[in-house]
């Protein structure tokens, strides 16, 4: 109690201190402000246009600042760290290529909307327009790959457009916002004034949903025979898991959470059929194809999960719950339009819902599907298998950790044989689907989570995207602990280029990478080598009770496909489920 | 392909036609003309597009107009009666022995000489688009110089805003 007294008052000794109207620079106005909106970690790199922001960090015992070693490894360590707290992740980058190194990281949290404040610096707003020296119209480059953006042209304007960026990103449906500061406002001195409140007249979010709508879905629920829910991270972005749980506990529904929305529900539960999609499960996929009712809360209807919109879905009445009006009927024809926050939106229906009671044939069935048809490999005990390694590491972490990955395939077994109960456990990027997010997500998910084991599962071609940041784990003994998912191959890729592309390998072997072992140890990371099961089980312990960060490397068979797949173009219940014999 | 004629209510700030018209071209909607000026509000800007397109498309363009930030108001103008103006400035060659019948043209259509050269004439002409294109149709004879266009302006008729 004494120490939770302690913290309070330094605390609020912080807040008086940094809200004290003084004259200072638009530096310490935006590192004040940052510390004001509660951010605890910052991810960036120096360079010439935020010199001011960086001499104003110089010798801050309040600011936070994490150097990596390249600014796409800061954006997406900000990423990690917005999807695993639900906090707003922040990074800085200076002018020109260090604007135009965060744009994929930039589009990557646009596309899952995830809650960004991303500040970069610009050259001196008198030299803007001129090609001046690392000049980059940065916010021109991402006006279509961000929420909104702020070229700063005033430094009175800073502390509300920094309030302003930080309340955009973290409401409504969300999303990274862009701060561009020219040299000289970051310079230029004022009196600092805090600002607290918002108002933004073409900004208003719709949490609430139109009660009659509601009505339509509770009493089409009653009349179903066939109903699912298709749960997407909109579940998680509102923290609306705990309603989620009671809707399916009350309704009875079965339900299936795409990539993205995997830990919004507990996979344990006998109404999980899994993820859908390109390569979910097979009932998850005949399911959808079959419902005569599909509740969407909360995703998008992405391409990888509807596959051949035409068709989909064919005898369902569509409900679609978002946030986002546009997302409504922009891609399947929607029914029953609910636009809310699922938090909001599954409060209001968990007063009026009833249990499906027409679908008890239904769920029966289903049930059976999900047991007749799980996800399933053939083990081999010469060669270590890819799906193997992610059971061992969801065994030796009792399904706790949070996880993040790559792209590829090795992204897709963890989806399948990783099994998630709690939100804010997963981190993968969905729709951009970007190569080298995997490990420098999982810094920031970590920064975020000092005390949960974090856990990045990678394949070799995307691990050498951000190798680099092994150095600010080890120097900072960040202690994520890292898989990499050794095929030696483009696994993704091959397999497309073996099953569509008629076995035309082509640019896809990575043999000649290098010893990711010794790659590791040159930065100063722990790290080991597992070829079979045993060396694999002993590795993994090892690197789990290692106190710092750790890496190992499973070097897996290298011609295992995913399964099940549904080819592009084709309905989501026409599955390939394995290997031709 | 229905022709649509919606106003857009924007802040008045750096870079708004910018986003405005760059989600037209990344979702792939179409601009047939676009004005930009103020309105009757101090801060904001009104902007008149006229986009081609089905009732769907029609839907997604005002639910994406309406997530950008500067965007404050989405009016379907031509959901509505509307009146719908253009401004056109049209060069056209005029010797001195054509003049009489170009202005004479000029005259039916209620438009204006405003600008008398050696060899030519710039004739102003204000009304929807298929007058301007019917007074272009008629001037083409004698030779077309030059011609401005500015696209459409509207608004509502009467008491619906």
């Amino acid at each position: 109690m004494a120490m939770q007294d302690a913290t309070l008052k330094s605390k609020e000794e912080l807040k008086e201190r940094l809200t004290k109207p003084e004259i200072i620079s638009g530096s310490e106005i935006l590192l004040r402000s940052l510390l004001l909106e509660g951010v605890d970690c910052v991810f960036g790199y120096p360079g010439g246009a935020v010199l001011y922001i960086y001499d104003a960090m110089h010798g801050n015992p309040d600011f936070n600042h994490l150097l990596t070693r390249h600014e796409q490894g800061a954006i997406h360590a900000a990423d990690g760290y917005a999807r695993a707290s639900g906090k707003v992740g922040v990074c800085i980058a200076t002018s020109g290529p260090g604007a135009t190194n965060l744009v994929t990281g930039i589009a990557t949290a646009y596309m899952d909307s995830v809650p960004l404040v991303v500040i970069t610096g610009n050259v001196i707003s008198s030299l803007i327009g001129s090609d001046a020296f690392q000049e980059a119209d940065i916010t021109g480059i991402t006006m279509p790959i961000t929420k909104h953006s702020y070229l700063v042209r005033d430094v009175e304007d800073l502390p509300r457009i920094i309030h302003e960026a930080f309340h955009i990103a973290n409401t409504g449906r969300k999303g990274p916002v862009l701060i561009d500061i020219p040299k000289d406002i970051s310079a230029a001195k004022t009196l600092f004034k805090p600002v607290t409140s918002v108002n933004i007249r073409g900004y208003n979010p719709t949490v609430s949903p139109n009660k009659q709508q509601v009505d339509k879905l509770i009493k089409a629920i009653t009349e179903a025979e066939r109903p699912l829910i298709l749960a997407g991270g909109g579940v998680v972005y509102s923290g609306g898991h705990e309603e989620l749980f009671e809707f399916v506990t009350k309704s009875q529904i079965p339900i299936t959470t795409t990539l993205l929305g995997l830990g919004a529900f507990p996979s344990g539960n006998d109404l999980f059929l899994g993820m859908p999609g390109m390569h979910g499960t097979y009932t998850a996929n005949k399911s959808i194809q079959s419902a005569d009712l599909l509740i969407n809360i909360g995703a998008r209807f992405d391409d990888r999960v509807t596959g051949k919109l035409d068709g989909f879905a064919p005898h369902a009445k569509i409900v679609h719950i978002d946030i986002d009006p546009a997302e409504i009927g922009k891609n399947v024809p929607t029914d029953i339009p609910i636009v809310g926050d699922v938090k909001t939106v599954l409060q209001i229906v968990n007063q009026g819902v009833k249990r499906a009671d027409k679908a008890d044939e239904w769920r029966a069935k289903l049930k059976a599907s999900c047991e007749q048809y799980p996800f399933s490999y053939t083990d081999s005990e010469v060669e270590l298998k890819p799906q193997w390694v992610v059971e061992l590491i969801h065994e030796t972490t009792n399904g706790d950790a949070i996880v993040t990955t790559d792209v590829g395939q090795h992204q897709m077994w963890a989806a399948q044989y990783y099994k998630f109960n709690k939100p804010r456990s997963w981190v993968t990027s969905g729709g951009l689907g970007t190569m080298g997010f995997g490990f420098p997500s999982a810094i920031g998910a970590q920064m975020a989570n000092p005390d949960r084991v974090v856990v990045s599962i990678n394949g070799d071609g995307g691990m050498q995207m951000c190798a680099q940041e092994l150095a600010i784990c080890a120097i900072n003994n960040i202690p994520v602990k890292v898989a990499i998912i050794n095929n030696q191959v483009l696994g993704m890729v091959r397999q497309w280029q073996e099953l569509i592309y008629d076995n035309r390998y082509s640019h896809i072997d990575l043999a000649g990478s290098p010893d990711f072992v010794k790659l590791s140890e040159a930065y100063g990371v722990k790290a080991f080598r597992a070829t079979n099961k045993e060396e694999a089980r002993v590795a993994w312990a090892e690197a789990l009770s290692h106190p710092g960060p750790a890496v190992v490397e499973f070097v897996v068979r290298k011609g295992e496909n995913v399964y099940p797949m549904v080819a592009q173009g084709s309905t989501i219940d026409e599955m390939i489920m394995g290997d031709a014999e | 392909m229905k022709k649509h004629t919606i106003a857009v209510i924007v802040n008045d700030q750096p870079g708004v036609l910018q986003r405005v018209s760059g989600l037209f071209g990344r979702r792939g909607f179409n601009i047939e003309s676009i004005t930009v000026g103020s309105s009757e509000e101090i801060g904001l800007s009104r902007m008149v597009i006229v986009t081609t397109g089905d009732d769907h498309t029609l839907e997604q363009v005002t639910k994406q107009l309406y997530k950008l930030i500067d965007v404050i108001k989405v009016i379907d103008l031509s959901s509505n009666p509307m009146v719908g103006r253009e401004l056109a400035l049209i060069k056209v060659n005029a010797e001195p022995g054509t003049r009489p019948e170009i202005l004479g043209v000029v005259e039916t259509f209620r438009a204006a000489v405003v600008d008398i050269g050696t060899h030519s004439l710039i004739v102003q002409v204000v009304g929807d688009t298929e007058k301007i294109d019917a007074m272009v149709e008629l001037l083409k004879p004698y030779g077309i110089r030059e011609l401005s266009r500015t696209g459409v302006t509207a608004l509502n008729r009467g008491n619906t805003k």
